[in-house]
């Protein structure tokens, strides 16, 4: 077979991540048809767990603000050629920057300073947890995957020993810190919405989810609008043609790392200061792991990891909902349901691109010799 | 092998071929007949359709529509393994050899004939004895490909079209990554096969080429077949006129230098690299102001290493080098970014890998090396819009076409790649500039244009070390010539004592100990 002409760049951007979901979802049908229910059914329950049921929306936007830290991460060290895989441990890290910092001065100062405050530390810690990786791969030669997959291991062993040890609230069992005061609270939306007079279902939706936003424009910016976004795509592009331009490989590694790893460490203010309001253990529950497929869906452009981030939290509230609703169907179910999603479009991702170019290339031509009246063979 | 003699049919016979990648008509309405046992021309500029077409003749494009007859039978090739099967065989420009196997694994892969490696090995190594014998290919089976040069290697990549039965040999570009020597190698190789009666297809945009080994010649250009000439009936002038559509001048018109003060000093110049083999042994020489001086040699001889370390690239681990007024040692190394502050300009030899980053905008590219910051301002940000408003600038002025500044790099033809690079490097007035391989991969239309450049550049008082493979295009350009082997310069020549044979020897390392002692000794104090 010759090859396809080029896929049109609103089919690759736009087309082949819908057909991706759909193939992942008649997959989750068929195996939901399989243990004995309606999987039609069971679409329909998790589109209105996701979306219609009062305070679902919030729940999948609450969702979606760890999808859209993590997934920004993971695109921004992506730009520079970098795999980062350990946004998990830079989060869990930027819940003990968050947290030492309340700690430490939610007696002292009022929320307006302290927020900030928090934020910065959870990004300062998950930057660093980040930039140690990025500074062994380029002084050290050591591969930042396996250096990141391990840093994960460190940060949770650092974590449960800090949690269940000198950071345990005094008197109790649970390995958790004490509870916030109420000055590093994020505010909930819904508490905002009703204040402005909004009727607003209750959900753990706050302010993260605008500072995320926030952060997608920012990567923008960073990567296409900055000159530090030109070394890092030249540097991820081509080492040798970074070199010869005299960009300064090893430090824009470095503060690549540092910036994916702050952008990870910046998910626990959503779990933190959003609505734990304590440090505790295993806040972080995959999200970073998940923020990899966010990113290899959204194409490591902010506005696909917006939409990628969305589609992740709806199918982690809407699963809840079918685990609530069906009997059989479990959360591990649910979980099947994820993790062939994030294999459609993550490690099957080009699976469809060939037959789609030549679909297209198809009708295209034939709109062209329709015109042209010009038939000829086809080798 | 085909039938040769009168009365047999042609060995390719295409008519009416038609190509569109997009908007872009590659090949519009293309005919050719090749006659079987002829060694057959294809000549035209970069982006001429010429690659385009033997893609399509050897499987790897459908053609839109038209004919294809492989000695005397209507085809259709739906892949490669249709045109081995037809007894089509090609050579890459870029090998496709696997590096770490043995040259008789490389021959044997794809064929192995058996389920035990063990036997297919055997029949394939008998039937490499008798394809060495006879077309006098001697190349040890059992060498890996990775240790041998580059021309064994393309012998290697003949040798396993040969071995799936081609009587029809297509070879793109086969001289880019040869030597003059080994381009001679080749050529009585090609020889020896059209004795054998192969007939052979040689792609190439070189007119040297064409009227040394050719029958017959095709010319492309803009993805038509332009003329079909007899190769004795026709003249290089002729072939560069119907080529680029235009007279086109073949030979620099230089003018004498006026060298003035220093721009670069080099002493005992030294790199050792980090597996221990000295690259560069104690290089010396000057540069002054409005002068081009070219380095000879035959490539790996310590030509790129010079240009890494007089850019910034590499640091040097011994002697030192001056620009302007500031040193650089091996305690005391520099940066490109440093160097490009004290006026050195860098186009460097592989403009895909360096040069350019292909996934960028023409406009990004234009940049590179320059992102720092100051020239446009704006501190820490980068406004696309002032950068594609300057870029559309220096297109016209260097004739970069398409002139579209959001193209990606990639999709500029070599030529026009070339122009990006020289229009970023030489738009800064640099003192100094570095220049590899400034014409690979270009066009001849560009390769007037770039030359004419270089000689104003100089004009105007720049410093130009030029590093080329090309002799002719080191003896049409330089001042003064040094000759490097071995990671030595082994001898100078002025401009007026250059000439291919003296330079060849030199570029061996031959005339270097009996001929030229006393002037190596000279260049090097």
């Amino acid at each position: 077979m010759s090859p396809p002409p080029p896929l049109p760049r609103w089919a690759d951007v736009g087309l082949i991540p819908l057909i991706n979901v759909f193939a992942a979802l008649v997959v989750s049908g068929i195996v939901v048809a399989i243990i004995g229910e309606n999987p039609f059914e069971a679409m329909m329950v998790m589109i209105k767990g996701a979306f219609v049921y009062k305070g679902s929306l919030g729940y999948t936007l609450y969702y979606a603000t760890n999808f859209i830290f993590t997934g920004l991460a993971v695109a921004v060290a992506f730009h520079a050629m970098l795999f980062n895989i350990g946004g998990e441990g830079q989060a869990y890290l930027g819940g003990l920057g968050a947290g030492l910092t309340c700690l430490l001065l939610d007696s002292m100062l009022p929320a307006i300073l302290l927020v900030p405050l928090a934020i910065m530390a959870s990004a300062g810690f998950g930057a660093v947890w980040g930039a140690i990786p990025g500074y062994l791969q380029a002084k050290r030669g050591s591969h930042i995957v396996i250096t990141t997959i391990m840093f994960n291991f460190l940060a949770a062993s650092i974590m449960v020993w800090l949690l269940a040890g000198r950071l345990k609230a005094p008197g109790q069992m649970s390995p958790e810190t004490r509870s916030f005061s109420e000055n590093a609270e994020l505010p909930f939306i819904h508490d905002i919405a009703n204040a402005l007079g909004m009727e607003m279902a209750r959900s753990p939706l706050n302010l993260s989810f605008v500072v995320a936003l926030l952060a997608c424009v920012g990567v923008w910016v960073l990567i296409w609008r900055s000159r530090l976004g030109y070394a890092i795509r030249a540097t991820g592009h081509s080492t040798k043609a970074a070199e010869y331009a005299g960009i300064p490989v090893s430090t824009i590694i470095i503060v690549t790392m540092a910036i994916s790893g702050g952008l990870a460490g910046m998910m626990a203010i959503n779990e933190i200061l959003g609505v734990q309001h304590r440090t505790i253990l295993g806040f972080t529950s995959g999200y970073g792991f998940t923020g990899i497929a966010v990113a290899l869906m959204g194409r490591n452009h902010p506005v696909g990891i917006v939409l990628a981030s969305l589609l992740f939290g709806a199918l982690y509230q809407g699963g809840a909902e079918l685990d609530f609703e069906f009997s059989t169907i479990t959360r591990e179910m649910v979980l099947l349901i994820q993790g062939l999603i994030i294999l459609f479009s993550g490690g099957l991702a080009y699976m469809f691109n060939k037959p789609l170019a030549h679909l297209l290339g198809a009708l295209l031509s034939q709109r062209d010799r329709t015109s042209h009246t010009e038939a000829g063979q086809n080798g | 092998m085909a039938n040769g003699g009168s009365g047999s049919p042609l060995a390719i016979e295409l008519s009416d071929i038609n190509k569109s990648f997009g908007d872009v008509h590659a090949n519009r309405n293309v005919s050719l007949t090749v006659v079987p046992g002829h060694i057959h021309g294809i000549i035209g500029e970069n982006g001429a359709g010429k690659s385009t077409l033997v893609s399509i003749l050897y499987g790897f494009y459908g053609a839109d529509s038209g004919t294809i007859r492989i000695n005397g039978e209507t085809t259709t090739i739906r892949n490669s393994a249709d045109a081995i099967g037809k007894g089509i065989g090609m050579v890459h420009q870029h090998f496709m050899l696997v590096p770490n196997f043995t040259v008789l694994e490389n021959v044997m892969l794809g064929r192995e004939g058996s389920l035990s490696v063990e036997t297919g090995a055997r029949k394939a190594r008998e039937a490499l004895n008798k394809l060495s014998q006879d077309f006098g290919l001697a190349v040890d089976p059992d060498l890996i490909v990775e240790d041998l040069p580059v021309g064994l290697q393309q012998r290697v990549e003949i040798l396993k079209a040969l071995f799936r039965g081609a009587e029809i040999l297509i070879l793109d570009e086969p001289t880019g990554v040869l030597t003059p020597q080994e381009t001679e190698q080749l050529f009585d190789i090609l020889r020896a096969l059209r004795k054998q009666g192969v007939t052979i297809l040689l792609i190439t945009h070189k007119l040297k080429e064409i009227m040394a080994i050719t029958d017959d010649v095709s010319v492309m250009r803009g993805g038509e077949m332009v003329a079909h000439l007899q190769t004795a009936d026709t003249s290089p002038a002729e072939l560069a006129e119907l080529m680029v559509g235009r007279k086109v001048l073949l030979e620099v018109d230089h003018t004498p230098a006026r060298p003035g003060a220093p721009v670069l000093d080099v002493q005992d110049l030294c790199l050792t690299d980090a597996a221990g083999i000295d690259q560069l042994k104690q290089i010396s020489m000057t540069l002054r102001e409005g002068e081009i001086v070219g380095i000879a040699g035959v490539s790996g001889n310590g030509q790129s290493e010079l240009l890494d370390v007089l850019s910034g690239i590499m640091a040097p681990t011994g002697g030192h080098f001056t620009v302007g007024t500031n040193q650089i040692t091996a305690e005391r190394p520099s940066d490109p970014a440093e160097l490009r502050d004290f006026g050195v300009a860098h186009v460097p030899e592989d403009r895909h890998k360096c040069g350019i980053v292909l996934p960028f905008s023409a406009a990004e590219s234009m940049i590179l090396g320059y992102s720092g910051g100051d020239e446009e301002d704006g501190g820490w940000w980068l406004s696309p819009s002032k950068l594609e408003e300057s870029c559309a600038g220096r297109m016209r002025e260097f004739d970069i076409r398409p002139p579209i500044p959001k193209l990606q790099s990639a999709n500029f033809s070599g030529g026009n790649q070339q122009k990006i690079v020289l229009a970023r490097e030489i738009s800064t007035q640099p003192k100094l500039l570095l220049i590899g391989q400034p014409t690979r991969g270009v066009d001849i239309g560009a390769i007037e244009f770039i030359h004419k450049q270089l000689i104003a550049l100089r004009n105007e008082g720049c410093a130009i070390l030029l590093v080329s493979v090309e002799l002719d295009e080191i003896m049409s350009l330089s001042d003064r010539i040094l000759v490097m082997n071995n990671g030595q310069i082994v001898g100078e020549l002025a401009r007026e004592d250059a000439d291919e044979r003296a330079l060849g020897l030199m570029m061996a390392g031959i005339g270097a100990e009996e001929k030229d002692a006393g002037s190596a000794k000279g260049a090097a104090s």
